[in-house]
């Protein structure tokens, strides 16, 4: 019976061949510009994401930040006083904080920059940004290390003079062997000094580790990162062991909301309690990360629900439709009607061809959304594709969607007299 | 039992309670043997297209109990009057009623598919009534391509798909020439002698009612006249 019922739908349908297409395209237009927007959505998603991730999910930021009172005056600069040595995070606060925090804590990651430096050898040169990191910074910056060895302990404590170089860095100043190049040294002139750093390591260069830097730089003027130990950063400078920032890895399994608020809290009564003008602030990424993507979600689905509107329009079009098609046909349902055909079998007929109208506009419109999502994603420079579970469920929906119109119609034609039915003209 | 049909007191009312309330039929009785071929004969008004619809299923009537091949089918349901009409009651109408952009063949199997027959046993059977009226040839056209003649042949074939009880032939001439509806007319009693088949027949033309085995003429709502012409054979 519903191989007939798809028969004759197609069969009613191709007799129609333009009205049925004008009524599709609601339904091609409705179902295409959600997926459309959820392609998009989804590209837009992963992206913000996969660079939000790329910070580190575990981490959980902690800064020095102006206090609020409450008769602040955000337009007056003057009463914002320079940052001074007690105001920032100091080296016996952290080692606090990190038995304070003894197992929900894994380390505290520390960085200083140093700067960027051009390094000259005759032609050959290389940028770089030299940065101070201890050693759980070290092991967050997932570096992939091609050749050498990370720092030792020692070299971390007594702030030795040694570099760990991108392999960019090896090719543009010894020609790309990375074995020689350790051992050699980097000179670098900082203020009107030249400093000497041991190269112990070479990592493999990537987009991520440049921070998304490179882009619109040629090639050979790409600036790499290269790394020195902690305090060999901080005698550097010329500074004392004190931090405005600081990265705080939680333990695996521990709430990170939770944590960031503890910590920020324990920070601010014990250390910042009678300062005058700064606090502690600490928010997890993974909250951030988690905030954010419920908010790209919503924004999607907002969207979506535009596009759907569009979708409603088109239903009520293929109901319109079908209206028209059962008055044009009523004589044929008196007949079936006097045949034998039950007002199950006639609903059930004219349910099929709705359903089969929007399962066919669903499926192009699915196709199509999908070339128009790619496409925008592309214009856009995300990567993306709407999910399976999406396109299927738009299919099904389309289905569904055509049952839902259908059905008055449809119950209509099965209502019908027999009798007035068969004497319609 | 011999009784194909057996109504008794039929009356037909419309708008009932309403101001213009209306009684079409009078309280009319009709015995219809099986295996008889039998003509209603009347005028427009009369009341044989409400006669019709009753003993056709489509319409119950207001009065009077309606016994079809011994079952009462005046208290059946919707569902079972489907049913009934599909499996008892061959309808052939004076406007055909074929579907459109259904070939003949599709058209024949009709109300075998509602019947629940399964497919390849309906195909052969509606080819074997096609070949039986001399459709054979055109049983992949559609409607719109056979002439009137052709496409009341199907619509006959389409009336004998269930093996039903008795055939309805409501006008099967009217829309066609003379030439063309003497061959339909040959038909029925081609049908009739050979397979034994009940047919009720209504025509306004009292010469073809002629060739029937009983003649029932209605007028205003009540028969007037009843004569049987030859004896069953």
């Amino acid at each position: 019976m519903l191989r007939e019922n798809v028969k004759l739908a197609l069969l009613g349908l191709a007799a129609n061949k333009m009205r049925t297409f004008l009524t599709m395209l609601g339904i091609i237009i409705g179902i295409a510009s959600v997926i459309a927007i959820m392609t998009v959505g989804d590209a837009m998603n992963k992206s913000v994401m996969g660079s939000m991730g790329d910070m580190g999910v575990n981490n959980i930021s902690v800064y020095v930040t102006q206090k609020m009172s409450e008769n602040y005056d955000f337009s007056d600069e003057t009463m914002v006083r320079d940052m001074k040595d007690k105001d920032y995070f100091s080296e016996d606060m952290i080692n606090d904080l990190l038995k304070r925090f003894q197992g929900r804590v894994e380390g505290v990651s520390l960085s200083k920059s140093i700067g960027e430096v051009k390094i000259q050898d005759g032609k050959k040169y290389a940028n770089i940004d030299l940065n101070g990191k201890n050693a759980t910074a070290m092991k967050q910056s997932k570096l992939k290390l091609l050749e050498g060895r990370s720092f030792t302990k020692d070299e971390q404590s007594e702030g030795r003079k040694v570099v760990i170089v991108s392999d960019r860095y090896v090719k543009n100043m010894f020609g790309g062997n990375n074995r020689d190049a350790l051992g050699k040294s980097v000179e670098a002139l900082i203020g009107n000094k030249y400093y000497y750093y041991t190269i112990v390591g070479v990592y493999e260069y990537s987009e991520s580790s440049a921070g998304g830097m490179s882009a619109g730089v040629s090639q050979k003027d790409i600036r790499t990162g290269a790394y020195v130990p902690l305090n060999c950063a901080i005698k550097q400078l010329k500074e004392t062991q004190k931090y405005d920032q600081m990265e705080v890895i939680a333990a695996s399994g521990e709430n990170q909301g939770t944590l960031s608020m503890d910590i920020q809290n324990w920070l601010n009564n014990n250390y910042y309690k009678d300062n005058d003008a700064y606090e502690s602030y600490a928010y997890s990424m993974k909250e951030e990360i988690k905030y954010m993507e419920s908010m790209l979600n919503t924004q999607t689905y907002a969207f979506a629900a535009i596009g759907a509107i569009s979708l409603l329009v088109g239903g009520i079009g293929v109901m319109n439709i079908m209206i028209v098609s059962i008055t044009e046909r009523t004589r044929e349902i008196g007949t079936r009607k006097a045949l034998g055909a039950t007002n199950g079998s006639i609903r059930l007929q004219f349910i099929t061809e709705a359903v089969v109208v929007c399962l066919i506009g669903g499926i192009i419109g699915v196709i199509l959304g999908q070339i128009l999502g790619l496409v925008a994603s592309k214009m856009m420079n995300y990567s993306g594709s709407a999910s399976v579970g999406g396109i299927i469920f738009c299919v099904l929906f389309s289905m569904a969607f055509g049952v839902f119109f259908g059905y008055y119609p449809a119950n209509k034609a099965a209502k019908l007299n027999p009798i007035e039915a068969l004497r319609y003209e | 039992m011999n009784e194909m049909i057996s109504a008794k007191g039929i009356i037909k009312r419309f708008n009932i309670g309403a101001e213009n309330e209306l009684e079409i039929l009078h309280g009319i009785s009709l015995n219809v043997n099986k295996g008889e071929f039998v003509s209603i004969v009347g005028t427009s008004g009369s009341g044989k297209s409400t006669l019709m619809n009753i003993i056709g299923l489509l319409d119950k009537p207001t009065e009077g109990s309606y016994l079809l091949d011994g079952v009462d089918v005046c208290s059946a349901k919707d569902a079972e009057l489907s049913h009934i009409r599909n499996k008892k009651i061959g309808f052939v109408f004076q406007t055909y009623n074929l579907i459109a952009r259904t070939s003949a063949l599709s058209n024949v199997e009709l109300p075998m598919l509602y019947g629940g027959m399964k497919p390849r046993e309906r195909r052969e059977r509606a080819m074997e009534l096609l070949e039986m009226v001399d459709m054979k040839e055109r049983m992949g056209h559609n409607p719109d391509e056979l002439s009137g003649g052709q496409k009341q042949r199907v619509a006959i074939a389409r009336a004998l798909a269930n093996k039903p009880s008795i055939i309805l032939a409501d006008e099967p001439t009217g829309a066609l020439d003379s030439n063309t509806g003497r061959k339909i007319m040959d038909l029925f009693h081609k049908l009739h002698e050979e397979q034994g088949i009940t047919i009720v027949f209504i025509t306004h033309s009292p010469e073809l009612a002629t060739e029937t085995e009983r003649i029932l003429t209605l007028k205003d709502g009540i028969f007037i006249d009843e004569k049987t012409m030859r004896v069953a054979c």
